[in-house]
């Protein structure tokens, strides 16, 4: 037992238990590639962090998860910065619209409600998802061959108006549209503390119809900016930024996401997504429970700060 | 160690209070073994003596508040199956901590109004609410209130006790938890005789945060905009330094 003091969320948490937590979130993010920011909060919040704390710490870990892949990506040549900045402008707007819609959630009292409330959606969904993917692809390496996607759909989307053309990712386009998915992130990324790429990589993919070489890479660049643009937003708003506790899960992850990626190596993609799909399920139930189970006290209490 | 430096002090108190007297009746003297309790990141909560010397017969009420702030008291109720905060009812001023040692029982000393006016004991503590408040079952927000604030250890639910050495010298305990808030307290020491408060003394107490913790939260506040800019920095040269440290050959 060796206790740390987090300044912001003012609690002492035991430091290999947050350690722990890192290394086990990097881990899974260097065998599955995902960013892993959506299972730290929930986390955070089962060990007794307040939620908007585990939020803005969260985020600000995310910036860390994502910097050096953007700089791998980067090296590669594999950002379409045209499109990532698009992205990132929608990006920053959706966050300062969150960060409002924060602050106004707190002073209601419901920003607990809110958060635990998307996470339950967002991991239900995400999970059901993962798990009929990774039961599909499992049955079809079974029966063999499978089918191949039509890569161009011509649709409504290609009718907005503010046409770009964007040449890394070989698309002419509405701006509209990486705006608004921006935006979309930008939100998520204020309310929930996560970076996003579990809707933003599919996004890019299927209705952007960007190459899948350039996605990861592009939206590694998108999200390490808005991560960074929130965790600025959320340490003037409302100080919520525990830079000890974004610090030790980042050594904990840094450290895992290694171990994560050499252990991965030598295993079959589709068991292990189904595996994440039901863990991601189980966290998903946790959360669930806490909302709709009795509550042992009725009331709870706020003290409201009084400036000087 | 710091009760033979409290009784020390006592007796110089005593002292004082023996070659004051023929000038005019100081009845009272009281002082704390310490006005300020450190907060640092080991502090598990801390004991605090208050001590003092009466002239004559009466008893002592000691009365220790915390800073003064609005609180919400917030009912959950059920929506749709889901456990929300609904009705809220906002408390004006409610101390952060509240405790009470007494000689004797408070309701043996002082009388209803009295204990309301000096707020001895805790169905005695002001507790105003906001003045446009509409629900009409404010009593079980109350009661709420002050059982979450005595479950967090914040509002001591008994009096402690105020014991005598000899028919002069008083001493009593009061525990502060872990959870203490900061700010500036009030320390009342009275001394009542027939059922009327004759003297009160009230040395100051102050609750702050100290060492590193303190320092980060403080900038966080104080100087949040740099803050975040330094958390952000930080964040992503650790990545980066991460990812230089593990790269493959």
């Amino acid at each position: 037992m060796f206790q740390i003091y987090l300044p912001i969320a003012e609690m002492s948490v035991d430091i290999f238990l947050l350690l722990g937590m890192g290394g086990a979130i990097g881990f899974l993010s260097g065998l599955f590639g995902v960013g892993g920011g959506f299972l730290i909060t929930p986390l955070l919040i089962f060990i007794g962090v307040p939620p908007p704390v585990a939020v803005g710490s969260s985020v600000n870990q995310v910036v860390a998860a994502s910097v050096s892949g953007a700089i791998a990506h980067w090296r590669r040549g594999n950002i379409d910065f045209r499109m990532g900045t698009v992205l990132l402008v929608g990006g920053v707007v959706g966050s300062l619209a969150g960060i409002l819609l924060f602050d106004i959630l707190e002073s209601l009292g419901q920003i607990d409600l809110v958060i635990q409330l998307s996470y339950v959606v967002m991991l239900g969904g995400v999970g059901a998802l993962m798990l009929v993917e990774s039961g599909r692809a499992i049955l079809m390496r079974r029966r063999g061959g499978g089918g191949r996607r039509k890569k161009h759909v011509h649709t409504w989307i290609h009718g907005l108006p503010l046409k770009m053309r964007f040449r890394t990712s070989r698309l002419y386009i509405s701006a509209l549209l990486p705006l608004g998915i921006g935006f979309a992130v930008g939100i998520l990324a204020a309310l929930m503390g996560v970076g996003g790429g579990f809707f933003l990589v599919p996004a890019m993919i299927y209705l952007l119809g960007m190459p899948v070489t350039i996605v990861i890479g592009t939206s590694l660049y998108q999200i390490t900016v808005v991560a960074g643009a929130t965790t600025f937003l959320h340490a003037i708003s409302g100080q919520t930024v525990d830079i000890v506790l974004a610090g030790v899960l980042t050594i904990g992850a840094v450290v895992g996401a290694q171990l994560g990626t050499r252990f991965g190596a030598g295993i079959r993609g589709e068991e292990l997504r189904g595996l994440l799909a039901l863990m991601v399920l189980i966290v998903c139930a946790a959360l669930f429970w806490e909302l709709v189970a009795t509550p042992q006290e009725m009331f709870n209490l706020s003290d409201l700060m009084v400036m000087p | 160690m710091n009760r033979a430096r409290a009784a020390l002090a006592a007796a110089l108190l005593l002292a004082l209070l023996a070659a004051d007297q023929p000038a005019r009746a100081q009845e009272l003297v009281a002082d704390l073994s310490d006005h300020l309790i450190a907060i640092d990141s080991e502090f598990t909560g801390t004991d605090l003596l208050v001590f003092g010397a009466i002239e004559g017969d009466g008893d002592v009420v000691v009365i220790v508040r915390g800073p003064r702030v609005p609180v919400v008291v917030r009912q959950k109720a059920r929506v749709f199956g889901i456990w929300l905060n609904a009705a809220s009812v906002t408390f004006t001023d409610v101390p952060a901590f509240y405790a009470v040692a007494t000689s004797r029982p408070p309701e043996e000393i002082l009388d209803a109004d009295m204990r309301r006016l000096n707020e001895i004991g805790l169905d005695q503590l002001r507790l105003d609410v906001e003045p446009d408040t509409e629900i009409d079952d404010i009593t079980s927000y109350r009661d709420a209130l002050i059982h979450l604030r005595q479950r967090s250890g914040l509002f001591v639910s008994e009096p402690a006790k105020v014991s005598f050495l000899g028919r002069r010298l008083f001493r009593t305990v009061i525990h502060f938890p872990a959870a203490v808030p900061v700010g500036r307290y009030t320390v009342d020491v009275v001394l009542v005789r027939d059922g009327q408060v004759v003297q009160s003394f009230s040395p100051p107490l102050t609750v702050d945060k100290a060492g590193l913790g303190a320092d980060i939260f403080d900038f966080a506040h104080d100087e949040s905009a740099l803050y975040g800019i330094l958390a952000v920095i930080g964040a992503a040269l650790a990545g980066f330094l991460g990812s230089l440290l593990f790269r493959r050959p």
